[in-house]
């Protein structure tokens, strides 16, 4: 168990250092990066002073040694708008982000494997017909429209929703008074109904797909069958047989759409203006302010890394012929 | 002494009608399905709309007429101006902006596909032919690439580049390489024993041409079915790029855009705004993914757990 923990963490340390260069290579893509950080009226003098105290006139592998060392202390330098260091920014509007993506992610699982399983019990008929065909358009269907349609419908027409707005959780958590996190649960999820499914929808479709799929595979085999000609209760062989091993690549997959949850994330957080990290870095994009787009994007890395790492762990709890 | 050539046998004849009778399975499959004709008219029709714009469209897409803010689907407005889809904030014509919309999706999504397509097929090539560090290199890096949410990239490399139709095309077609690489590896590796591979080799052919001639050819089937499908994340990720505002140009009329831009009236209840363009991508995207799904179906059902 240690041995795989601690290769996934060097693992996670090498993408981490591949993210640093990436970020760091960008930087120097466009040409001169003082340009960046100076307005568009500075004088040849200002941009050489700035060039000197950035030390973007050194050579190239020690200012990446000084980038990463930066880095390393957490230092992604000064917002440039926000006059105040890049990283409390982000910090900041993490734990609403993070409600988002946990939320969303909550419900890719807890919506897409009913309805999987409820498909491949029923293939062909109609019932699978709709599930597959809601599925299809899913996976078509770009989140931040999905969230401008909800907030049309659901918002201004019927007024049965917030179309923005946000009541932390995770915050109060976080800070120790976990009765107010706790009081404030119910209506941080009312806020979280409408962005959640909007970013949760292109996952659920996929997933459920995928459990379709899964489930029709394992139902033919000849343990189901054996469970069956046992005698044992339908509901018995669906749930503790077939769907223990069905939904094993749904695991694995899960994993890997953090990637477009985390994407969607940014982009729907702008249509319910959700005050996370989405919002500041479109924002930090408008101003172009790099040191918060750079921040934002590590920080999320971060975020993807460990939340990959915790479904590994659990894939390999559920799934016993992973030996760790 | 010197060797005459051989003249090759004439074997046009076999090859096309085979070609023909494919072509005709294919066709027949089609129909069977129903939906995938659906798609591929609406795809036809996108392409028209793409590559005709200009001489289709009622009105310049950048055509401003502040007497005309915000009107409603169906409205007659002066000099004989008709807006079919209403106009948005600044009185431009919605439908010519969403038929020169429908070009930027394409153009992004189809020279994205080529890029990443070119750029991951080399590699998985190499890899899969080569072995050894070169395989391991390759590998890795796209491990690395994809133990990252690619949109967070490429957020920040159009944000220091600056937008432009180039940047997009380019960011969005090296975040798709890894696809391509890991099954052209894949099937380089079996093919690379397979005997008529072996007997280009002993016949001295160079390895260029055994890799690009021998080997390249039999593997394009299941690459067809991945770019399908890439294409239309693609322009759902064009489309959310365009959105946050780092897309092209401003002055370039994208759906992406269009739905930024459908903000500011939200709350006012201009609901055309956003439909039409939402629509737009959700018609698109659905019908590269409908086609997708029956070509995998159709070249090789054992694809299916792959994509």
């Amino acid at each position: 168990m240690w041995t795989f923990i601690i290769r996934r963490l060097l693992q996670s340390a090498i993408v981490i250092i591949g993210v640093t260069l990436i970020t760091f290579t960008a930087l120097q893509m466009s040409g001169d990066p003082t340009y960046l950080y100076v307005s568009e009226r500075a004088t040849d003098e200002e941009i050489q002073r700035t060039r000197e105290a950035l030390g973007f006139d050194k050579p190239l592998p020690e200012q990446y040694l000084t980038f990463l060392g930066n880095l390393a202390q957490g230092d992604f330098g000064n917002s440039l708008s926000y006059k105040r260091p890049a990283l409390d920014a982000v910090l900041e509007a993490l734990p609403a982000t993070l409600e988002l993506t946990l939320f969303a992610m909550f419900l890719a699982i807890v919506v897409a494997i009913p309805l999987g399983v409820v498909a491949s019990l029923n293939r062909g008929s109609a019932v699978d017909g709709s599930i597959m065909t809601v599925g299809m358009l899913g996976q078509s269907i770009p989140s931040f429209w999905l969230g401008i349609m909800m907030i049309m419908f659901f918002g201004l027409q019927m007024r049965i929703l917030p179309i923005s707005g946000h009541v932390p959780f995770i915050m109060p958590l976080l800070s120790g008074d976990w009765a107010q996190a706790f009081r404030n649960l119910p209506q941080a999820l009312y806020y979280l109904i409408m962005p959640g499914f909007a970013v949760a929808f292109y996952s659920i479709s996929r997933n459920a797909r995928l459990v379709r799929s899964s489930m029709l595979e394992v139902l033919g085999q000849d343990f189901v069958r054996t469970a069956r000609a046992k005698g044992i209760s339908e509901r018995a062989v669906v749930i503790r047989h077939a769907l223990r091993n069905a939904w094993l690549p749904v695991v694995t997959m899960i994993g890997l759409e953090f990637g477009f949850l985390i994407g969607g994330v940014v982009v729907v957080e702008m249509v319910f203006s959700w005050p996370g990290i989405g919002r500041l870095v479109f924002n930090a994009i408008n101003q172009r302010d790099i040191p918060v787009v750079q921040a934002a994007v590590v920080i999320l890395a971060l975020v993807f890394i460990a939340l990959n790492l915790i479904v590994d762990l659990v894939y390999a709890k559920i799934d016993p012929r992973v030996k760790l | 002494m010197a060797i005459e050539a051989i003249p090759a046998t004439p074997v046009q004849a076999r090859p096309l009608s085979h070609r023909r009778r494919e072509l005709r399975r294919a066709m027949r499959s089609m129909l069977q399905a129903k939906w995938p004709v659906v798609a591929l008219l609406v795809l036809l029709l996108v392409a028209f709309a793409a590559i005709f714009g200009p001489w289709i469209s009622p009105l310049d897409p950048n055509r401003q007429d502040i007497m005309m803010r915000l009107a409603d689907p169906l409205t007659e407005g002066r000099r004989n101006a008709f807006f079919l889809l209403g106009t948005d904030g600044l009185g431009r014509d919605v439908l010519s902006r969403l038929l020169y919309g429908a070009r930027i999706s394409l153009l992004v999504g189809i020279c994205a596909i080529l890029v990443g397509g070119t750029i991951g097929v080399i590699a998985g090539l190499l890899a899969g032919y080569f072995g050894g560090w070169i395989d391991d290199v390759i590998m890795r890096l796209g491990d690395i690439q994809l133990a990252f949410p690619f949109i967070l990239l490429a957020i920040m490399f159009l944000v220091i580049l600056g937008p432009g139709v180039m940047n997009i095309i380019i960011v969005l077609g090296v975040g798709q390489w890894v696809t391509y690489a890991r099954i052209v590896r894949a099937q380089t590796l079996s093919l690379r024993e397979k005997e008529y591979v072996e007997a280009a080799r002993a016949l001295g052919d160079s390895t260029f041409l055994i890799i690009f001639r021998t080997i390249l050819p039999n593997i394009i089937a299941p690459l067809t079915v991945i770019a399908s499908f890439n294409v239309a994340s693609v322009i759902l990720s064009e489309a959310s790029l365009s959105f946050l505002g780092l897309g092209v140009p401003p002055n370039v009329p994208t759906w992406g855009a269009m739905l930024a831009d459908s903000r500011d009236q939200l709350m006012a209840n201009k609901w055309w705004l956003a439909f039409f363009p939402g629509i737009a991508i959700v018609l698109t995207v659905l019908s590269f993914n409908i086609l997708g799904d029956w070509l995998r179906d159709f070249l090789d059902p054992r694809l299916k757990t792959m994509a």
